[in-house]
């Protein structure tokens, strides 16, 4: 289990990851940021139904299970984020006429929930070896009653903020790859929340990084 | 050394991330006193324009004196042509039987692909046999295809196998280390007792041992290697040939 405290002055809340904890899927991990969890499974290239086939490349399906009760509008909404963002980051065209399948269990929801199953789906993805042509973090950043910009709300944070917005950022030159806002901003005030997570995203990729290196670790 | 190399020679043997990019300045290879290089890129790594891309996480490896590839520790079988695999006949239809290798496709075996066998003289293959067999087409766009013979139209090894013994699966990787040539597991294993040991590169590994328990314990003792030091390994192995586990 790796985990890394947040140094003094540091704006994201405590994170930690775990990969391929489970037997049965191809790739699992899960995700912790402060009190909020997911946990990500992934299956694949595996068979595909017939229907859903693409003759030339991968069919990607994501699943967001909700900690209770069924799956309604706002699970759709966010699996579709997490799907295209998946998909600009994978190489499907690498496995054509199959299928990944990603399903994304939420186990505590404590603000900026879309980015931590963003960052356990990459994770996860990792986790599976399928072929990627960059990495992906998710960075949720509320805008509160004074104009502060706060990275990795907890849910009593958003709910007293003025906007919200999430991130998915690329590893490779840290554009924006998908965003998903709420309430009223300023462009100027975006810019400096797309500035503040791409910030915050290095540190997510150098997590990643020491994560994949204690995993291998064993084996060197 | 030349550029193409040295990009490669810090990160020998670490991990490495998809997205992690190696490039050479293309002027020292295309300088005429340098002759250009070959690179052969293994698994998980891609060309991509000047550059080499990663595209799996893992350990970079390399083998002298061009091939470089990615280590990785993952579930999921994509089929490679050449490689050997364990696959169980799910289907007989007509002249071919369908074989599940664990692949996200059945692959394809066809009734004269045994050693001696005819139009006539059918192999006996029944449905749920494990089969030991290699790929002779194996690409993403087509259906793969095994054969249980080599070029010389021999068995070599290959067939229907396992009577009794046990089949279960392990991760990519740890089939990998138990195919090295005078992989140290193998050798820590068969100083406990004698067993058989089949091994596909698809993740499935068979034993038998001269009692159910001894296979049980064989097979168990493959399982928690995965994610041992050779020094915990060996402990282990040392605990169970005395009979104290």
């Amino acid at each position: 289990f790796v985990e890394e405290r947040s140094g003094v002055g540091s704006v994201l809340r405590e994170y930690g990851s775990e990969q391929n904890l489970l037997s049965k899927p191809d790739g699992s991990a899960s995700f912790i940021q402060g009190d909020t969890s997911v946990l990500a499974g992934v299956y694949g290239p595996a068979e595909v139904k017939v229907s859903k086939e693409i003759y030339d490349r991968a069919t990607l399906e994501v699943v967001i299970q909700p900690k209770v009760g069924m799956a309604s509008v706002r699970e759709r909404a966010r699996e579709q984020c997490v799907r295209e963002t998946c998909e600009a980051a994978l190489l499907s065209t690498l496995h054509p006429r199959s299928s990944f399948t990603l399903v994304l269990q939420e186990v505590h929801d404590d603000g900026s929930l879309l980015s931590c199953c963003l960052n356990a789906a990459c994770m996860a993805l990792m986790d599976a070896g399928l072929p990627m042509g960059r990495l992906f973090c998710g960075v949720t950043c509320a805008i509160d009653a004074e104009s502060q910009i706060i990275t990795d709300p907890t849910a009593q944070q958003e709910k007293e903020s003025r906007a919200l917005m999430t991130f998915a950022i690329d590893s490779k030159d840290c554009s924006v790859m998908m965003s998903l806002t709420k309430g009223s901003f300023s462009v100027k005030e975006l810019q400096q929340c797309i500035a503040v997570s791409q910030k915050a995203s290095e540190r997510i990729f150098q997590f990643y990084r020491d994560s994949v290196q204690r995993r291998y670790s064993k084996i060197l | 050394m030349d550029a193409v190399h040295s990009c490669f020679k810090d990160k020998l043997g670490q991990a490495v991330l998809p997205g992690d990019v190696f490039s050479f300045a293309v002027s020292a290879v295309e300088d005429s006193a340098v002759r250009a290089e070959k690179v052969i890129c293994g698994p998980g790594l891609r060309r991509n324009g000047d550059e080499i891309l990663v595209c799996k996480s893992g350990i970079l490896r390399h083998k002298a004196p061009n091939l470089y590839w990615i280590d990785s520790q993952q579930k999921r079988y994509v089929p490679v042509k050449g490689e050997s695999v364990i696959g169980i006949v799910t289907a007989k239809s007509g002249d071919i039987f369908k074989v599940d290798v664990g692949s996200s496709e059945q692959a394809s075996l066809s009734y004269l692909a045994f050693e001696g066998a005819t139009k006539r003289n059918r192999p006996n293959v029944q449905v749920g046999d494990l089969v030991y067999s290699q790929f002779i087409i194996a690409n993403k766009d087509m259906e793969p295809e095994l054969v249980c013979i080599d070029s010389c139209g021999r068995a070599n090894g290959m067939g229907v196998f396992g009577a009794d013994g046990l089949l279960f699966k392990v991760s990519l990787g740890l089939v990998r280390r138990l195919l090295v040539p005078q992989s140290e597991i193998v050798k820590d294993l068969e100083k406990i007792f004698p067993f058989e040991m089949v091994v596909g590169m698809n993740g499935r590994v068979w034993v038998k041992a001269k009692t159910v328990q001894q296979t049980l314990i064989v097979a168990n003792l493959l399982d928690s290697c995965e994610n041992m030091t050779a020094q915990q390994r060996q402990t282990l192995f040392k605990r169970v040939a005395e009979g104290s586990l």
